[in-house]
């Protein structure tokens, strides 16, 4: 297997060679220290990465899926247009609430002149506009590249906004060009949350309050986690940020436990918590029918009240019931097949969680835009040298909070109970693997070509710009970015919607069709009539 | 048609050289076109006798789709065609980028008539960014003139913007033609730049005497040459008019480092120091 790897790389020129191979690891448990990846670097200018920008970490991963917030991108009409509910976040009104902007795109949409004469007074007219015809409570800018080099002022411009409307109205220079991918984007929109918004609210929780931090609810995967929380008896003061509000994320410093689902993307806020509010934060996943049993336990050890453990039991046991028989029907067409991952900063290693509730295996995964700590753990964290690109994005130093500091465990429970969960705490992905399985940061298209022809996966989870790359080559691919257009995927149901679709796709005879007979058989007949010489 | 741009440090008198030059190439008959390329659309105002100009980036904002060259274009004395390219007050926007759609605008109005002898840019300070080249690049100016004095910050700027040249000479074609020195009276000036103009493998193309008669044509709205017609002044002015028409030595300029050009300074400029 490492002579085969080593053959995709030395096909490179020397210094991308010396690049990318510390950019792909084989997992080996038995060496004798952890195994270390590369990642979060600059990619290689001409290769044809997959990652994505710093507006679309912000406006399109973080920001966007907020319901009671307009949304407008401070740009040329083509960065708004393709954001707009690409990532099929949904959301709607529920009890008490009356704003729902999601189905919205709004953008400045600006132009030559306004480029040249600054776009500051075309957002200030857009921001009048969306206020006389929707009357929002909250207004997001979000730039977009031009913007950062005209340097428009969109803080000042939320300033005045908040004066003249008395809403609130948050400023994010997310300009794509910043740092190495989208991963730049999800801090600055985290920054912007913990100092504008969580904190502002005083809606009193209960004991078993929990913020949901890092599920972005596509094609409705909140709702399903929601669902089984509620049924538990937990109360969910905030989702960050799916079908999520200002109005309920303005509490989130209110609630006794924070979950991480997507760690990437949403680590800093959960961090920024902690600072501030000493709220604990634990690694949950609920992508896969065991890991989703496992955090429910291991949230109810956190709160250790048997009534709460007793319940927690009880919905498993009546989830399964319901689940069991779907998932059987549909297990037998996947057990034994392969699969490859590559998705976001969390979903390459969730997903092999529920691939291997199939009796399917996952020979490579990777990230587009993780650091290091996604792959060897948060332990990893004090080792990794910051380098100019993560140090130019904003780093916010915080100090407890007089008022609402306050710690739920004891240090003795907190130091014992760190030893059995995963408490303000991330494994990463390296450590679950199987031997022998590739793990591999930003992959390349002539990566996924070659690594489709090496390991014969399948199915090849990724995005949109992969998908019909690897559907060329005759291999089952979904899009873990959008779900395609199903869902949901997460909690017991989506466990079992995903087995359904699975082994639909798996099963389809299309795979075999990718060669045309034109390809095989011969287009004309002919037979010899003599020999002319 | 030679179109030519002409540089120079903030404040050296660009406008005001490009303008009096102009009119001396009017006077002997030449078909010329000033492109102010400055946001402060100040380039033509001797010229056009103080008459405010609209510029083309004004125009097209307000007019829209309906920009006629006629809107954009005013001709002065000796029959000069003036245009400003204008651009956004201080502070805000992208003036580098009003350039650029300025001056494409001006190629599809057709203001590039088969006629004209010669087009001038004149471009504001330095080079800063992509937009300031624009008038050098993708085979516009061919021809670089750089306005400098005998302060060192003036041959600091000369330098930089042969920078530039060297850049946009391999790709774009683009000539350094000479240095024009508006003098300021500094010590040893003449010596100076034309040991700067050589080292950079140029000439001093000619040196324009410092006189008040200047500043006075400027506040009648004038170029020296229609104000005080028999002046020396507007001798001298006849004087660069000529030697620019007459000029057949383009360099692509060999620029010096930062010391070389301290060097120079001391050699020459501080005589007697």
């Amino acid at each position: 297997m490492k002579d085969h790897l080593s053959r995709i790389v030395d096909k490179y020129p020397a210094n991308i060679f010396k690049n990318r191979k510390e950019h792909i690891v084989l997992v080996d448990h038995d060496s004798e220290n952890p195994q270390t990846i590369t990642a979060n670097t600059r990619t290689i200018p001409g290769i044809i990465t997959s990652r994505g920008c710093c507006y679309a970490g912000c406006k399109g991963v973080v920001i966007g899926p907020i319901k009671d917030a307009i949304t407008i991108t401070h740009g040329p009409i083509g960065c708004g247009y393709y954001s707009w509910a690409t990532r099929r976040n949904k959301a709607r009104l529920e009890e008490g609430e009356t704003d729902n902007y999601l189905n919205y795109c709004f953008s400045t949409d600006l132009q030559e002149g306004d480029i040249v004469f600054g776009g500051e007074k075309k957002l200030k007219r857009a921001i009048k506009e969306v206020v006389e015809i929707f009357h929002p409570q909250n207004i997001m800018i979000c730039s977009t590249c031009p913007v950062g080099l005209i340097g428009d002022d969109i803080n000042a411009v939320a300033a005045w906004a908040e004066q003249e409307f008395h809403i609130k109205v948050l400023a994010f220079s997310c300009e794509g060009y910043k740092g190495v991918t989208q991963s730049a984007g999800h801090h600055i929109a985290n920054n912007g949350l913990i100092k504008n918004v969580v904190g502002t609210g005083n809606t009193v929780t209960g004991k078993y309050s929990v913020n949901l931090l890092g599920e972005y609810n596509i094609g409705g995967d909140s709702w399903e986690i929601e669902r089984v929380l509620t049924r538990i008896g937990y109360e969910v003061v905030s989702v960050m940020t799916g079908n999520g509000s200002i109005a309920k994320i303005k509490n989130a410093h209110l609630a006794n436990l924070n979950l991480v689902q997507c760690y990437r993307s949403i680590n800093y806020i959960a961090e920024m918590i902690q600072t501030k509010y000493g709220t604990d934060w634990l690694k949950v996943n609920f992508i896969g029918v065991q890991s989703c049993i496992e955090s429910l336990r291991d949230m109810a050890r956190y709160f250790d009240d048997p009534v709460l453990i007793a319940r927690t039991e009880e919905v498993i046991a009546e989830e399964l019931d319901e689940i069991m028989p779907v998932i059987n029907h549909y297990q037998p067409l996947c057990v034994g097949k392969t699969a490859a991952l590559f998705v976001g900063g969390s979903r390459a290693l969730h997903y092999q969680y529920l691939f291997q509730d199939l009796g399917m295996e996952t020979v490579l995964a990777g990230f587009e835009f993780a650091h290091r700590d996604d792959y060897e753990g948060s332990e990893v964290i004090p080792f990794i040298k910051e380098d100019a690109d993560s140090k130019n994005i904003e780093t916010l130093h915080l100090e407890p909070d007089e008022k609402h500091y306050r710690l739920v465990l004891s240090r003795e429970k907190y130091e014992t109970l760190k030893k059995q969960i995963p408490l303000n705490y991330f494994g990463g992905m390296i450590k679950v693997m199987k031997n022998n399985s590739v793990v591999i940061d930003d992959i390349n298209h002539y990566e996924i070509d070659e690594f489709l022809k090496l390991l014969k996966p399948d199915i090849f989870c990724a995005g949109i710009k992969e998908k019909y790359q690897i559907h060329k080559s005759g291999v089952f691919s979904k899009q873990l970015h959008s779900y395609d257009y199903t869902g949901p995927y997460a909690g017991f149901k989506g466990a079992a919607a995903f087995a359904r679709d699975i082994a639909l796709g798996l099963t389809a005879p299309v795979w075999n069709m990718i060669r045309p007979p034109w390809k095989t058989e011969p287009m004309l007949e002919g037979s010899l009539i003599k020999e002319v010489i | 048609m030679r179109q030519i741009a002409i540089y120079g440090k903030g404040g050296i008198g660009k406008s005001t050289t490009t303008q009096n030059l102009t009119a001396g190439l009017g006077e002997m008959g030449k078909q010329v076109m000033i492109v102010g390329c400055d946001p402060k659309a100040d380039s033509t105002r001797l010229v056009l006798g103080g008459l405010a100009q609209k510029s083309v980036l004004d125009t097209l904002r307000e007019e829209g789709e309906e920009i006629e060259l006629e809107n954009i274009m005013k001709s002065g004395v000796f029959g000069i065609r003036c245009v400003e390219s204008g651009g956004p007050e201080p502070g805000v926007g992208c003036a580098g980028r009003g350039i650029i759609t300025s001056i494409n605008m001006l190629e599809s109005l057709g203001a590039y008539t088969e006629d004209l002898d010669y087009v001038f840019y004149d471009v504001l300070g330095d080079v800063v960014c992509g937009g300031f080249a624009m008038p050098i690049r993708e085979g516009k100016a061919q021809e670089i003139y750089i306005v400098a004095s005998g302060e060192l910050m003036a041959l600091y700027a000369a330098n930089n913007i042969s920078k530039g040249i060297l850049k946009f000479a391999n790709s774009g074609g683009c000539r350094l033609g000479g240095i024009i020195c508006n003098s300021r009276k500094v010590d040893g000036e003449r010596e100076l730049l034309e040991a700067f103009a050589d080292e950079l493998g140029s000439q001093l193309i000619y040196f324009v005497p410092r006189d008040n008669l200047v500043q006075r044509a400027e506040i009648n709205k004038k170029t020296v040459i229609e104000f005080a017609p028999d002046e020396p002044q507007a001798e001298a002015y006849r004087g660069l008019a000529k030697a620019i028409s007459e000029n057949k030595m383009f360099v692509v300029p060999k620029p010096m480092d930062q010391d070389r050009l301290e060097e120079l300074m001391m050699k020459y400029g501080f005589l007697g120091l």
